[in-house]
């Protein structure tokens, strides 16, 4: 007979306000099998534990349930505490006295009754809980960083000089995501590629990291120590074991006019291209949406093919290009590179790779006015805020172009001008929250870099050229790190930034100039302010392809594609996902301080798993009993991680097995087993029948003491 | 009844008193474009500003009835051309959606209110691409060389969710419509700014300030002329440059003309048959004044 314990915790108030825990306990006691129950105000505070620890050795316990609160935050706690004692840690149950009774109930005796129906339930199932040992898998010691902006750079860093190897992935030609568009960082004012590139160099040179550029995260199989993970190589047309990064290409490179995305559209740049100067690796890649030859050859191709031309009549067919025109095959890039890099067969690239480890480190998106970053999330795309008039008004930009504007190696050289006419402005408005703390836009949450990077913009402004006046129209000021308000104020105070505390209503044209028409909650009335450029204070939103990403790794992610952390206070760089790890801007907007602090805590973890010899894997997992299996293979049908294969036994029938390292303990196939061959360790069908059993047909008819209100 | 082109017409007060030259135009405009109008038969009030202040199941409910009536026609779009007429009947048909509110508005309208009916501003009839065609294809006058300021007014885009009607801040379909004929669309800050709306009874001060810094813009943007969609903001803005003169905030002459007197007179109709002569401020000859070639195409 199982000897079963009984700890109902009060949570402090959480469950003790609408359960009556003494009389839980003594409901417990009454039974079957318990030995003891008691409660206690915080059963996972130390000398709770100790209270469990205790009683366990003083009364021979053999099973435990705790009452408390939902598992998924203390059954870790709870089954260590145990195990200490002896107990097996898999014959502790947890009842959830606060999640699914205290916090969801007011009635105290009506709660307190179905608090002990809930513990009679586990109670029932803990007598029939076999004792289970976690098994063992391999780790593979190697990490996998997803974007290669400041976040993923730090963390590859951080683990690689830890002595592990990591590969890290991006999506776009080269590292350094946003920070490298950057001129300046606030709060202060260090020039952003003067601390940026050195670590983009060290990544490029790390002997432990494995920079795959121009990729992404295809498809993720396995589970933490043991990922499969295919990344899909972009074909950049350039092999670039044999390019030098010499620049004869690009130089050479007659398309010439494309709108340079690292210089948000105000630079142009050529169809072989690196982004920038300094990019990592400073090798080019071929935009094959723009490239002359890889144009022509797409039309030929496709060409010849629906006029059925063969033979020598294909060999001479020149392609039309939609100009009626005939297409030059260009290929000058070719006839120019010195060690003939250029590489047209060149097709995208799908590689196996194994890894113990990711961080997810994708960054964010600016949020744009025209709607276009809802793109792929499936919602409705319309323009926002046409009130601003941002893209009617070509001196309407967002704070990223600026930026662009104010950058020495950006397209004007660090000349702050208006793109309309390329004049200096002599007076600038900022507009803070533009697509942040707006619910009518889908954003209800704050960007928290704004109000930052708008004072920082101010004051660079006025760094350019003092006579120059700014105004800032802002709701709050946010400067909530250090030396942050101090800064704010110095743009204000020393600087002599205009702040004015309200939202536009309407930005028009008068002339050459824009009047900017706001209200200001100060003075309580209208203001127009007449200026000469507009700077809108983009929020951020989750990065392009972000929802995508999640589900291909199946981590859980919020409305607005930012991953949910495995606990927000106590947990912020795990996912709800075993090893996969989260740093920066996926998680949520951040400025550069706390993306680096999150990337290295996220090293961190990956550098604890990694020192371990192997992975503890979780015995709770299906198991097939092969004597009644009739090999239907409808659990290899429904078992979403591919756990399941067939196997020839001696007498040559077909059956199931279930690998008990890639098994999540789901449960599926145990439901669809035609033939009950199928069994779920910790789950078995007489454990929770058991459950039901003591919940329709109470063993004892409970005689509860008499109920004491709480004040 | 070509099913295509009718619609069940619900004029609303002003386009049979004061704003008749509206409806006048309207009725006109539309016969020329082949728009047929059904007039809802026995139709009340909409439950503008009177009725929505003081009772709001009310105002729903005298919605709700002209919804019915709707219904009757056996049509499936209801078109208004007052726009404070359309911000309720929207307004009704959002209060639909909620079971229990609904319940109470067909008591209050005495039957069941039909809530899928489209209810549709007349600017919005006017953007649909085969009415386009027709104005191209019907026009007679260009507007070639005419200033004008679209206004929108407060009502017509707002509240967005609501209203479902261009863009809130920054609609476009005046603005098209107007440049499709031929004129120049002036960029001022005023499209959907309140001219001060059924104020000018309790607050005339206020009326005279908000609508004069309308016409002050539209005059800054050197507009001939500012084109609207709202009895209301037409009578604000037509009737009150005198007042305004007088109380020292700005000698204005603008014409004020409702968008279907431009897109009639672009068809050919005359000033008389689409009402130019019942403003107060001299509105006559503008369009004519600088009457360029007939276009016909085709």
């Amino acid at each position: 007979m199982a000897r079963i314990g009984v700890f109902v915790c009060h949570c402090g108030s959480n469950i003790a306000a609408n359960v009556d825990c003494a009389a839980v306990a003594a409901a417990a006691n009454q039974m079957p099998g318990v030995v003891y129950a008691t409660d206690y105000k915080y059963m996972c505070s130390e000398p709770g534990q100790k209270l469990i620890q205790d009683t366990i050795r003083e009364h021979r316990l053999d099973r435990v349930v705790v009452a408390s609160c939902s598992p998924r935050m203390h059954e870790p706690t709870f089954r260590r505490a145990v195990a200490a004692a002896g107990v097996n840690p898999y014959q502790m149950e947890m009842a959830n006295l606060r999640e699914h009774c205290s916090w969801v109930h007011n009635d105290r005796p009506l709660a307190t009754a179905k608090a002990i129906e809930i513990v009679g339930m586990l109670v029932a199932k803990v007598g029939r809980d076999e004792a289970l040992r976690p098994g063992r898998a391999e780790l593979t010691k190697r990490l996998l960083v997803i974007g290669g902006g400041i976040a993923g750079i730090q963390a590859a860093l951080d683990v690689a000089n830890a002595g592990y190897q990591v590969t890290l992935v991006e999506r776009t030609p080269t590292i350094g995501g946003k920070m490298a568009m950057l001129d300046k960082t606030f709060p202060t004012l260090d020039c952003s590629a003067c601390i940026l590139t050195p670590l983009m160099v060290d990544v490029a040179q790390h002997p432990n990291i494995e920079l795959r550029s121009y990729s992404e995260v295809e498809q993720v199989q396995g589970f933490v120590g043991n990922f499969k993970v295919t990344i899909r190589q972009k074909a950049r047309y350039v092999n670039h074991a044999t390019c030098t990064g010499c620049g004869t290409c690009w130089g050479k490179c007659p398309e010439k006019a494309i709108p340079s995305e690292f210089d948000q559209g105000l630079g142009k740049r050529t169809s072989i291209y690196i982004p920038f100067p300094q990019a990592i690796p400073n090798k080019p890649v071929i935009d094959p949406d723009h490239c002359r030859y890889l144009g022509y050859r797409s039309a030929y191709e496709e060409q010849v093919a629906s006029l059925g031309l063969t033979g020598e009549e294909a060999a001479k067919y020149k392609p039309v290009g939609p100009d009626g025109k005939k297409m030059p095959p260009c290929q000058i890039c070719q006839k120019m590179c010195p060690t003939g890099a250029i590489d047209w067969t060149q097709k995208d690239e799908l590689i196996e790779q194994e890894f113990g480890a990711i961080i997810v480190a994708n960054g964010f998106d600016l949020f744009m006015l025209d709607g276009s970053h809802e793109a792929e999330t499936g919602q409705p795309v319309h323009p926002y805020y046409g009130e601003y008039g941002y893209g009617k008004y070509p001196d309407v930009i967002t704070a990223l172009q600026l930026e662009r504007l104010m950058n020495a190696s950006g397209p004007t050289g660090g000349e702050i001008i208006r793109p309309s006419d390329g004049k200096h402005p002599h007076s600038v408005v900022f507009i803070a929250c533009v697509g942040s703390r707006d619910d009518k836009v889908g954003r209800p949450y704050c960007s928290r870099i704004c109000c930052m990077y708008t004072a920082k913009q101010a004051i660079m402004l006025k760094e350019h050229a003092p006579e120059t006046d700014a105004y800032v129209f802002y709701m709050d000021v946010r400067a909530g790190g250090r030396s942050y308000d101090e800064f704010v104020r110095r743009a204000q105070e020393v600087y002599g930034t205009h702040y004015l505390r309200g939202r536009v209503s309407r930005i028009y044209r008068k002339g050459d100039r824009y009047v900017v028409m706001g209200y200001d909650a100060n003075i309580g009335r209208s203001v127009s302010v007449e200026t000469d450029l507009v700077v809108l204070a983009n929020g951020a939103t989750s990065a392009r392809g972000s929802v995508d990403l999640m589900q291909t790794l199946g981590i859980s992610y919020d409305q607005y594609g930012f991953i949910n952390e495995a606990h927000v206070k106590l947990r912020p760089v795990e996912t709800n996902t075993a090893g996969i790890y989260l740093a920066g801007c996926s998680a949520g907007p951040k400025d550069i301080p706390d993306t680096v602090a999150q990337a290295s805590a996220a090293a961190a973890k990956v550098c604890g798993l990694f020192a371990r010899p192997y992975i503890e894997t979780e015995p709770t997992v299906a198991e097939v009993d092969q004597r009644k299996c009739v090999s239907c293979h409808l659990c290899e049908e429904v078992c979403p991680y591919s756990a399941v294969t067939f196997v020839t036994l001696r007498d040559g029938r077909l059956a199931a097995q279930i690998n008990p390292a890639v098994c999540k303990g789901c449960g599926l196939c145990v439901s669809g087993c035609r033939g009950r061959a199928i069994f779920l360790h910790g789950f078995s069908d007489q454990q929770l029948l058991a459950e039901v059993d003591s919940l329709l047909a109470p063993p004892l008819t409970l005689r509860l003491p008499e109920l004491v209100p709480v004040d | 009844m070509n099913a295509a082109n009718a619609y069940a017409y619900f004029p609303g007060c002003s386009l049979h008193g004061t704003a008749c030259d509206y409806g006048q135009s309207t009725e006109q405009m539309c016969e020329r474009l082949d728009i047929e109008l059904l007039e809802l038969e026995d139709w009340n009030c909409c439950g503008s500003s009177p009725a929505h202040m003081v009772n709001p199941w009310l105002a729903l409910g005298l919605v709700g009835r002209n919804l019915r009536l709707a219904g009757q026609t056996g049509l499936d779009t209801v078109v208004l051309p007052c726009a404070a007429c359309y911000a309720r009947f929207k307004e009704t048909q959002h209060a639909l959606k909620d079971p229990e509110t609904a319940a109470r508005i067909e008591y209050v309208a005495g039957g069941a209110v039909p809530s899928d009916l489209k209810i549709e501003p007349l600017l919005g009839v006017l953007g649909k691409p085969e009415i386009r065609v027709k104005l191209h294809d019907y026009q007679q006058r260009s507007l070639d060389g005419l200033k004008l300021a679209p206004y929108y007014g407060c009502l017509l885009t707002r509240p967005s969710e609501v209203a479902q009607f261009d863009d809130p801040e920054d609609p476009q379909s005046l603005d098209e419509l107007l440049k499709a004929l031929g004129a120049e669309v002036v960029s001022w800050p005023g499209k959907v700014s309140c001219c001060g709306a059924s104020l000018p009874i309790s607050r005339p001060e206020l009326v005279w300030r908000m609508s004069g810094q309308l016409l002050a813009w539209a005059a800054e943007a050197g507009a001939d002329a500012i084109v609207t969609a709202c009895p209301m903001c037409h009578s604000n803005l037509d009737t009150r440059q005198g007042q305004i003169r007088r109380a020292g905030l700005g000698d204005y002459h603008l014409p004020i003309f409702y968008f279907t007197q431009v897109v009639g007179y672009a068809l050919g109709l005359d000033e008389s048959q689409l009402g130019i002569g019942r403003h107060l401020t001299n509105a006559k000859g503008l369009l004519g004044r600088r009457r360029p070639v007939v276009t016909q195409a085709g």
